[in-house]
Protein backbone atom coordinates (compact mmCIF):
# COMPACT_ATOMS: atom_id res chain seq x y z
CA UNK A 1 0.00 0.00 0.00
CA UNK A 2 1.80 3.07 -1.15
CA UNK A 3 0.67 6.63 -1.61
CA UNK A 4 3.67 8.42 -3.01
CA UNK A 5 6.44 7.89 -5.47
CA UNK A 6 9.11 7.21 -2.87
CA UNK A 7 6.88 4.64 -1.24
CA UNK A 8 6.37 2.98 -4.60
CA UNK A 9 10.10 2.77 -5.17
CA UNK A 10 10.61 1.31 -1.71
CA UNK A 11 7.89 -1.24 -2.38
CA UNK A 12 9.37 -2.25 -5.73
CA UNK A 13 12.72 -2.78 -4.09
CA UNK A 14 11.23 -4.85 -1.29
CA UNK A 15 9.40 -7.04 -3.78
CA UNK A 16 11.93 -7.44 -6.51
CA UNK A 17 15.23 -6.09 -5.19
CA UNK A 18 16.21 -9.55 -4.00
CA UNK A 19 17.46 -8.31 -0.64
CA UNK A 20 19.01 -10.73 1.81
CA UNK A 21 17.04 -9.35 4.69
CA UNK A 22 14.72 -6.47 5.43
CA UNK A 23 15.11 -4.44 8.57
CA UNK A 24 11.92 -2.72 9.66
CA UNK A 25 12.46 0.01 12.21
CA UNK A 26 9.43 0.74 14.33
CA UNK A 27 8.73 3.35 16.95
CA UNK A 28 8.19 1.83 20.37
CA UNK A 29 6.03 4.76 21.44
CA UNK A 30 3.38 3.98 18.84
CA UNK A 31 3.88 0.32 18.13
CA UNK A 32 0.38 -0.36 16.96
CA UNK A 33 0.57 1.98 14.03
CA UNK A 34 3.97 0.69 13.05
CA UNK A 35 2.94 -2.95 13.21
CA UNK A 36 0.65 -2.14 10.34
CA UNK A 37 3.73 -1.57 8.19
CA UNK A 38 5.46 -4.67 9.55
CA UNK A 39 2.53 -6.83 8.55
CA UNK A 40 2.44 -5.36 5.07
CA UNK A 41 6.11 -6.16 4.62
CA UNK A 42 5.72 -9.67 6.01
CA UNK A 43 3.39 -10.37 3.09
CA UNK A 44 6.12 -9.57 0.62
CA UNK A 45 9.25 -11.06 2.07
CA UNK A 46 10.26 -13.66 4.62
CA UNK A 47 13.58 -12.47 5.96
CA UNK A 48 12.38 -9.61 8.09
CA UNK A 49 14.00 -8.25 11.22
CA UNK A 50 11.93 -5.93 13.35
CA UNK A 51 13.88 -3.30 15.21
CA UNK A 52 11.92 -1.62 17.98
CA UNK A 53 13.62 1.71 18.46
CA UNK A 54 13.08 4.52 20.99
CA UNK A 55 12.73 2.09 23.87
CA UNK A 56 13.99 4.82 26.20
CA UNK A 57 11.24 7.19 25.12
CA UNK A 58 8.67 4.44 25.54
CA UNK A 59 9.94 3.76 29.03
CA UNK A 60 9.59 7.42 29.89
CA UNK A 61 6.00 7.27 28.79
CA UNK A 62 5.45 4.14 30.84
CA UNK A 63 5.11 1.75 27.92
CA UNK A 64 6.59 -1.70 28.33
CA UNK A 65 6.96 -3.92 25.30
CA UNK A 66 7.38 -7.66 25.53
CA UNK A 67 9.84 -8.15 22.69
CA UNK A 68 10.08 -11.91 23.10
CA UNK A 69 6.34 -12.31 22.80
CA UNK A 70 6.27 -9.99 19.80
CA UNK A 71 8.96 -12.07 18.12
CA UNK A 72 6.98 -15.22 18.82
CA UNK A 73 3.76 -13.76 17.43
CA UNK A 74 5.37 -12.32 14.31
CA UNK A 75 7.64 -15.31 13.72
CA UNK A 76 10.63 -13.11 12.96
CA UNK A 77 13.47 -11.81 15.14
CA UNK A 78 12.68 -8.67 17.11
CA UNK A 79 15.48 -6.51 18.49
CA UNK A 80 15.00 -3.63 20.88
CA UNK A 81 17.29 -0.66 20.46
CA UNK A 82 17.99 2.78 21.77
CA UNK A 83 19.72 4.25 18.75
CA UNK A 84 21.49 6.88 20.84
CA UNK A 85 23.37 4.14 22.68
CA UNK A 86 25.82 2.32 20.48
CA UNK A 87 25.78 -0.78 22.64
CA UNK A 88 22.19 -1.60 21.84
CA UNK A 89 23.02 -1.50 18.14
CA UNK A 90 25.65 -4.24 18.40
CA UNK A 91 23.00 -6.78 19.20
CA UNK A 92 21.03 -5.64 16.16
CA UNK A 93 24.06 -6.03 13.91
CA UNK A 94 24.71 -9.55 15.12
CA UNK A 95 21.09 -10.55 14.60
CA UNK A 96 21.17 -9.07 11.11
CA UNK A 97 24.30 -11.07 10.37
CA UNK A 98 22.73 -14.25 11.65
CA UNK A 99 19.63 -13.75 9.50
CA UNK A 100 21.67 -12.98 6.39
CA UNK A 101 23.93 -15.97 6.92
CA UNK A 102 20.97 -18.24 7.61
CA UNK A 103 21.73 -19.11 11.25
CA UNK A 104 18.37 -17.67 12.26
CA UNK A 105 15.47 -18.82 10.12
CA UNK A 106 12.46 -16.55 9.80
CA UNK A 107 9.05 -18.11 9.52
CA UNK A 108 6.70 -15.17 9.59
CA UNK A 109 3.06 -15.46 10.59
CA UNK A 110 1.33 -13.08 8.23
CA UNK A 111 -2.11 -11.62 8.80
CA UNK A 112 -4.93 -14.12 8.81
CA UNK A 113 -7.62 -12.66 6.62
CA UNK A 114 -11.28 -13.36 7.11
CA UNK A 115 -13.10 -15.98 5.08
CA UNK A 116 -14.55 -13.53 2.58
CA UNK A 117 -11.10 -12.45 1.51
CA UNK A 118 -9.54 -15.91 1.59
CA UNK A 119 -12.38 -17.32 -0.49
CA UNK A 120 -11.89 -14.72 -3.19
CA UNK A 121 -8.12 -15.10 -3.15
CA UNK A 122 -8.22 -18.88 -3.39
CA UNK A 123 -10.15 -18.63 -6.65
CA UNK A 124 -7.46 -16.71 -8.41
CA UNK A 125 -4.36 -17.99 -6.65
CA UNK A 126 -3.83 -21.21 -8.70
CA UNK A 127 -3.87 -19.30 -11.97
CA UNK A 128 -1.40 -16.72 -10.77
CA UNK A 129 0.87 -19.42 -9.38
CA UNK A 130 0.81 -21.08 -12.78
CA UNK A 131 1.95 -18.13 -14.81
CA UNK A 132 4.53 -16.63 -12.43
CA UNK A 133 8.21 -17.35 -13.04
CA UNK A 134 9.68 -19.64 -10.40
CA UNK A 135 11.76 -17.06 -8.58
CA UNK A 136 8.69 -14.97 -7.85
CA UNK A 137 6.44 -17.75 -6.61
CA UNK A 138 6.78 -16.55 -3.02
CA UNK A 139 4.93 -13.41 -4.11
CA UNK A 140 1.98 -15.22 -5.63
CA UNK A 141 -0.50 -14.55 -2.83
CA UNK A 142 0.49 -10.92 -2.62
CA UNK A 143 0.22 -10.48 -6.39
CA UNK A 144 -3.14 -12.23 -6.42
CA UNK A 145 -4.44 -9.80 -3.83
CA UNK A 146 -3.13 -6.88 -5.81
CA UNK A 147 -4.86 -8.13 -8.97
CA UNK A 148 -8.17 -8.32 -7.14
CA UNK A 149 -7.49 -4.95 -5.55
CA UNK A 150 -6.99 -3.61 -9.05
CA UNK A 151 -4.45 -0.84 -8.44
CA UNK A 152 -3.12 -0.21 -11.94
CA UNK A 153 0.18 1.34 -10.85
CA UNK A 154 1.19 -1.63 -8.73
CA UNK A 155 0.08 -4.09 -11.38
CA UNK A 156 2.07 -2.47 -14.14
CA UNK A 157 5.21 -2.47 -12.02
CA UNK A 158 4.63 -6.11 -11.13
CA UNK A 159 4.28 -6.92 -14.83
CA UNK A 160 7.49 -5.06 -15.53
CA UNK A 161 9.55 -6.84 -12.92
CA UNK A 162 8.23 -10.35 -13.35
CA UNK A 163 7.71 -9.99 -17.10
CA UNK A 164 4.37 -11.76 -16.96
CA UNK A 165 1.09 -10.71 -18.43
CA UNK A 166 -1.46 -10.19 -15.68
CA UNK A 167 -4.17 -9.33 -18.14
CA UNK A 168 -4.38 -12.74 -19.74
CA UNK A 169 -7.79 -14.09 -20.69
CA UNK A 170 -7.91 -16.66 -17.89
CA UNK A 171 -7.25 -14.07 -15.19
CA UNK A 172 -9.73 -11.61 -16.61
CA UNK A 173 -12.38 -14.31 -16.70
CA UNK A 174 -11.88 -15.31 -13.07
CA UNK A 175 -11.81 -11.66 -12.06
CA UNK A 176 -15.16 -11.11 -13.71
CA UNK A 177 -16.57 -14.08 -11.84
CA UNK A 178 -15.22 -12.74 -8.57
CA UNK A 179 -16.67 -9.32 -9.17
CA UNK A 180 -20.05 -10.89 -9.81
CA UNK A 181 -19.85 -12.82 -6.55
CA UNK A 182 -18.81 -9.91 -4.41
CA UNK A 183 -21.74 -8.02 -3.04
CA UNK A 184 -21.72 -4.31 -3.71
CA UNK A 185 -21.22 -3.49 -0.05
CA UNK A 186 -18.03 -5.50 0.19
CA UNK A 187 -14.91 -3.53 -0.64
CA UNK A 188 -11.97 -5.87 -0.99
CA UNK A 189 -9.38 -3.21 -0.29
CA UNK A 190 -11.15 -1.86 2.77
CA UNK A 191 -11.57 -5.23 4.37
CA UNK A 192 -7.95 -6.18 3.67
CA UNK A 193 -6.75 -3.04 5.39
CA UNK A 194 -9.22 -3.49 8.22
CA UNK A 195 -7.92 -7.00 8.74
CA UNK A 196 -4.31 -5.83 8.88
CA UNK A 197 -5.13 -3.03 11.28
CA UNK A 198 -7.24 -5.24 13.49
CA UNK A 199 -4.38 -7.73 13.69
CA UNK A 200 -1.93 -4.98 14.54
CA UNK A 201 -4.30 -3.78 17.24
CA UNK A 202 -4.65 -7.16 18.95
CA UNK A 203 -0.92 -7.84 18.76
CA UNK A 204 -0.07 -4.43 20.17
CA UNK A 205 -2.52 -4.97 23.00
CA UNK A 206 -0.87 -8.29 23.81
CA UNK A 207 2.73 -7.10 23.85
CA UNK A 208 2.39 -3.58 25.27
CA UNK A 209 1.61 -2.78 28.86
CA UNK A 210 1.02 0.73 30.06
CA UNK A 211 2.14 1.75 33.50
CA UNK A 212 0.39 5.06 33.52
CA UNK A 213 -3.07 5.41 32.15
CA UNK A 214 -2.66 8.82 30.56
CA UNK A 215 0.89 8.44 29.48
CA UNK A 216 0.91 11.36 27.09
CA UNK A 217 -0.96 13.82 29.26
CA UNK A 218 2.06 16.10 29.53
CA UNK A 219 2.46 16.23 25.76
CA UNK A 220 -1.15 17.18 25.32
CA UNK A 221 -0.79 19.96 27.88
CA UNK A 222 2.17 21.41 25.98
CA UNK A 223 0.31 21.04 22.70
CA UNK A 224 -2.64 22.90 24.14
CA UNK A 225 -0.43 25.87 24.89
CA UNK A 226 1.44 25.75 21.58
CA UNK A 227 -1.76 25.70 19.56
CA UNK A 228 -3.96 27.88 21.74
CA UNK A 229 -5.77 30.85 20.31
CA UNK A 230 -4.01 33.46 22.43
CA UNK A 231 -0.53 31.98 22.74
CA UNK A 232 -0.05 29.88 19.61
CA UNK A 233 0.99 32.61 17.23
CA UNK A 234 2.99 34.75 19.69
CA UNK A 235 5.03 31.70 20.75
CA UNK A 236 5.65 30.86 17.13
CA UNK A 237 6.80 34.37 16.32
CA UNK A 238 9.04 34.46 19.40
CA UNK A 239 10.57 31.07 18.60
CA UNK A 240 11.28 31.94 14.97
CA UNK A 241 12.42 35.44 15.98
CA UNK A 242 14.96 34.00 18.41
CA UNK A 243 16.28 31.67 15.74
CA UNK A 244 16.59 34.44 13.20
CA UNK A 245 18.24 36.72 15.75
CA UNK A 246 20.77 34.04 16.72
CA UNK A 247 21.44 33.38 13.04
CA UNK A 248 21.88 36.97 11.99
CA UNK A 249 23.83 38.20 15.00
CA UNK A 250 25.75 35.00 15.59
CA UNK A 251 26.82 34.68 11.98
CA UNK A 252 28.64 38.00 12.06
CA UNK A 253 31.59 36.76 14.08
CA UNK A 254 32.52 33.68 12.06
CA UNK A 255 31.85 35.68 8.88
CA UNK A 256 34.38 38.26 9.91
CA UNK A 257 36.91 35.61 10.87
CA UNK A 258 36.45 33.78 7.59
CA UNK A 259 36.82 36.88 5.46
CA UNK A 260 39.99 37.79 7.39
CA UNK A 261 41.36 34.32 6.79
CA UNK A 262 40.50 34.43 3.09
CA UNK A 263 42.09 37.83 2.56
CA UNK A 264 45.22 36.61 4.34
CA UNK A 265 45.37 33.63 1.96
CA UNK A 266 44.80 36.02 -0.95
CA UNK A 267 47.82 38.09 0.03
CA UNK A 268 49.94 34.97 0.13
CA UNK A 269 48.55 33.84 -3.22
CA UNK A 270 49.45 37.17 -4.79
CA UNK A 271 52.99 36.77 -3.46
CA UNK A 272 53.15 33.25 -4.88
CA UNK A 273 51.89 34.37 -8.29
CA UNK A 274 54.44 37.22 -8.38
CA UNK A 275 57.18 34.77 -7.43
CA UNK A 276 56.17 32.42 -10.26
CA UNK A 277 56.01 35.39 -12.65
CA UNK A 278 52.51 34.57 -13.85
CA UNK A 279 50.98 36.91 -16.44
CA UNK A 280 48.88 39.72 -14.89
CA UNK A 281 45.75 38.83 -16.88
CA UNK A 282 45.80 35.24 -15.60
CA UNK A 283 46.42 36.50 -12.08
CA UNK A 284 43.41 38.79 -12.45
CA UNK A 285 41.15 35.97 -13.61
CA UNK A 286 42.26 33.49 -10.97
CA UNK A 287 42.68 35.67 -7.90
CA UNK A 288 40.55 38.78 -8.33
CA UNK A 289 37.93 36.89 -10.32
CA UNK A 290 37.52 33.35 -9.11
CA UNK A 291 39.17 33.24 -5.72
CA UNK A 292 37.75 36.48 -4.40
CA UNK A 293 34.19 35.73 -5.50
CA UNK A 294 34.18 32.22 -4.11
CA UNK A 295 35.74 33.20 -0.81
CA UNK A 296 33.35 36.13 -0.47
CA UNK A 297 30.30 33.95 -1.02
CA UNK A 298 31.58 31.33 1.41
CA UNK A 299 32.40 33.91 4.08
CA UNK A 300 28.97 35.52 3.84
CA UNK A 301 26.77 32.47 3.29
CA UNK A 302 28.37 29.63 5.20
CA UNK A 303 28.06 30.90 8.80
CA UNK A 304 24.35 31.74 8.66
CA UNK A 305 23.58 28.43 7.05
CA UNK A 306 25.73 26.52 9.50
CA UNK A 307 23.80 28.15 12.33
CA UNK A 308 20.31 28.30 10.92
CA UNK A 309 19.90 24.74 9.70
CA UNK A 310 21.05 22.98 12.87
CA UNK A 311 18.72 25.19 14.88
CA UNK A 312 15.89 24.41 12.52
CA UNK A 313 16.63 20.70 12.75
CA UNK A 314 16.49 21.03 16.50
CA UNK A 315 13.03 22.58 16.23
CA UNK A 316 11.96 19.79 13.96
CA UNK A 317 13.22 17.12 16.33
CA UNK A 318 11.46 18.81 19.20
CA UNK A 319 8.33 18.30 17.15
CA UNK A 320 7.63 22.00 16.95
CA UNK A 321 7.56 22.23 13.16
CA UNK A 322 4.52 19.98 12.81
CA UNK A 323 2.76 22.22 15.33
CA UNK A 324 3.61 25.26 13.25
CA UNK A 325 2.26 23.48 10.20
CA UNK A 326 -0.84 22.68 12.21
CA UNK A 327 -1.28 26.31 13.23
CA UNK A 328 -0.66 27.72 9.80
CA UNK A 329 -2.51 25.11 7.79
CA UNK A 330 -5.29 27.47 6.81
CA UNK A 331 -2.82 29.94 5.31
CA UNK A 332 -1.03 27.19 3.42
CA UNK A 333 -4.29 25.88 2.13
CA UNK A 334 -5.20 29.27 0.75
CA UNK A 335 -1.82 29.60 -0.86
CA UNK A 336 -1.82 26.24 -2.61
CA UNK A 337 -5.48 25.62 -3.11
CA UNK A 338 -4.94 25.07 -6.80
CA UNK A 339 -2.47 22.24 -6.30
CA UNK A 340 -3.69 18.88 -7.37
CA UNK A 341 -1.90 17.08 -4.59
CA UNK A 342 -3.71 19.06 -1.95
CA UNK A 343 -6.16 16.22 -1.53
CA UNK A 344 -3.75 14.61 0.88
CA UNK A 345 -4.19 16.94 3.77
CA UNK A 346 -3.26 14.61 6.47
CA UNK A 347 -0.02 14.91 8.32
CA UNK A 348 1.02 13.28 11.52
CA UNK A 349 1.96 15.11 14.64
CA UNK A 350 3.98 12.44 16.24
CA UNK A 351 4.91 12.60 19.85
CA UNK B 1 -27.61 4.73 16.23
CA UNK B 2 -27.06 8.45 15.81
CA UNK B 3 -24.58 9.44 13.15
CA UNK B 4 -22.61 12.65 13.42
CA UNK B 5 -20.01 13.98 11.09
CA UNK B 6 -16.57 14.03 12.67
CA UNK B 7 -16.20 17.81 12.41
CA UNK B 8 -19.26 18.31 14.64
CA UNK B 9 -17.81 16.18 17.44
CA UNK B 10 -16.98 18.39 20.45
CA UNK B 11 -13.50 18.44 21.92
CA UNK B 12 -12.57 15.39 24.03
CA UNK B 13 -15.68 13.43 23.08
CA UNK B 14 -14.81 9.99 21.84
CA UNK B 15 -16.46 9.02 18.58
CA UNK B 16 -16.52 5.70 16.74
CA UNK B 17 -15.91 5.76 13.02
CA UNK B 18 -18.75 4.26 11.05
CA UNK B 19 -18.36 5.48 7.51
CA UNK B 20 -15.74 7.27 5.44
CA UNK B 21 -17.07 9.09 2.41
CA UNK B 22 -13.85 10.83 1.30
CA UNK B 23 -12.36 10.62 -2.18
CA UNK B 24 -10.50 7.34 -2.82
CA UNK B 25 -7.03 8.82 -2.41
CA UNK B 26 -7.83 10.51 0.86
CA UNK B 27 -9.69 7.49 2.07
CA UNK B 28 -6.68 5.32 1.43
CA UNK B 29 -4.46 7.65 3.41
CA UNK B 30 -6.90 7.61 6.28
CA UNK B 31 -7.10 3.83 6.21
CA UNK B 32 -3.31 3.66 6.36
CA UNK B 33 -3.38 5.85 9.43
CA UNK B 34 -5.60 3.29 11.07
CA UNK B 35 -8.88 5.09 10.56
CA UNK B 36 -11.05 2.10 9.75
CA UNK B 37 -14.60 1.24 10.72
CA UNK B 38 -15.18 0.98 14.49
CA UNK B 39 -12.02 2.89 15.38
CA UNK B 40 -12.21 5.26 18.32
CA UNK B 41 -11.33 8.83 17.49
CA UNK B 42 -11.22 11.81 19.84
CA UNK B 43 -10.71 15.45 18.91
CA UNK B 44 -8.07 16.73 21.34
CA UNK B 45 -6.78 20.02 19.96
CA UNK B 46 -8.39 22.94 18.25
CA UNK B 47 -6.42 25.08 15.89
CA UNK B 48 -6.07 28.81 16.65
CA UNK B 49 -7.72 29.40 13.29
CA UNK B 50 -10.38 26.75 13.77
CA UNK B 51 -9.20 24.37 11.06
CA UNK B 52 -7.65 21.74 11.07
CA UNK B 53 -8.42 19.85 14.26
CA UNK B 54 -6.08 17.31 15.84
CA UNK B 55 -7.50 13.91 16.70
CA UNK B 56 -6.21 11.18 18.92
CA UNK B 57 -6.40 7.82 17.20
CA UNK B 58 -4.73 4.58 18.22
CA UNK B 59 -2.27 6.31 20.49
CA UNK B 60 -1.04 8.87 17.99
CA UNK B 61 -2.26 12.26 16.94
CA UNK B 62 -3.32 13.24 13.45
CA UNK B 63 -4.66 16.48 12.06
CA UNK B 64 -7.62 16.50 9.70
CA UNK B 65 -9.04 19.40 7.77
CA UNK B 66 -12.70 20.20 8.05
CA UNK B 67 -13.33 19.32 4.43
CA UNK B 68 -12.18 15.78 5.19
CA UNK B 69 -13.63 15.40 8.67
CA UNK B 70 -17.09 16.41 7.54
CA UNK B 71 -17.05 13.39 5.23
CA UNK B 72 -16.43 10.98 8.11
CA UNK B 73 -19.44 9.69 10.03
CA UNK B 74 -19.10 8.77 13.68
CA UNK B 75 -21.36 7.66 16.50
CA UNK B 76 -21.03 8.45 20.17
CA UNK B 77 -21.13 5.79 22.85
CA UNK B 78 -23.58 6.85 25.51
Amino acid sequence: MSNSEEEEIARDFLCFGDAQATLVIVDATCLERNLNLVYQILEITNNVIVCVNLLDEAKKKGININLKLLSKILGVPVVGTVARKKKSLNNLISVMYKVCSGTIKCSPNPVKYNDDIEKVVSKLLPIVTNILPKQYLYLSKWITMKIIDGDKKILSSIENFTSTNLHSASIVKVLENINLDISTNFSFRDSVISNIIATAETVALKVCSFEKENYNLRDIKIDKILTSKSLGFPIMIIFLGIIFWITIVGANYPSELLSKLFSYIQEKLVLLFDFLKIAPWLKGVLIDGMYKTVSWVVAVMLPPMAIFFPLFTLLEDLGYLPRIAFNLDKCFKKACSSRKASSNYVYGIWM
Amino acid sequence: MLLFTLDSLPLNYCGIVKNIRCAPNTKRRLLDLGLVKDTKITPILNNPMGDPVAYEIRGSTIALRKEDSKLIDVTINL
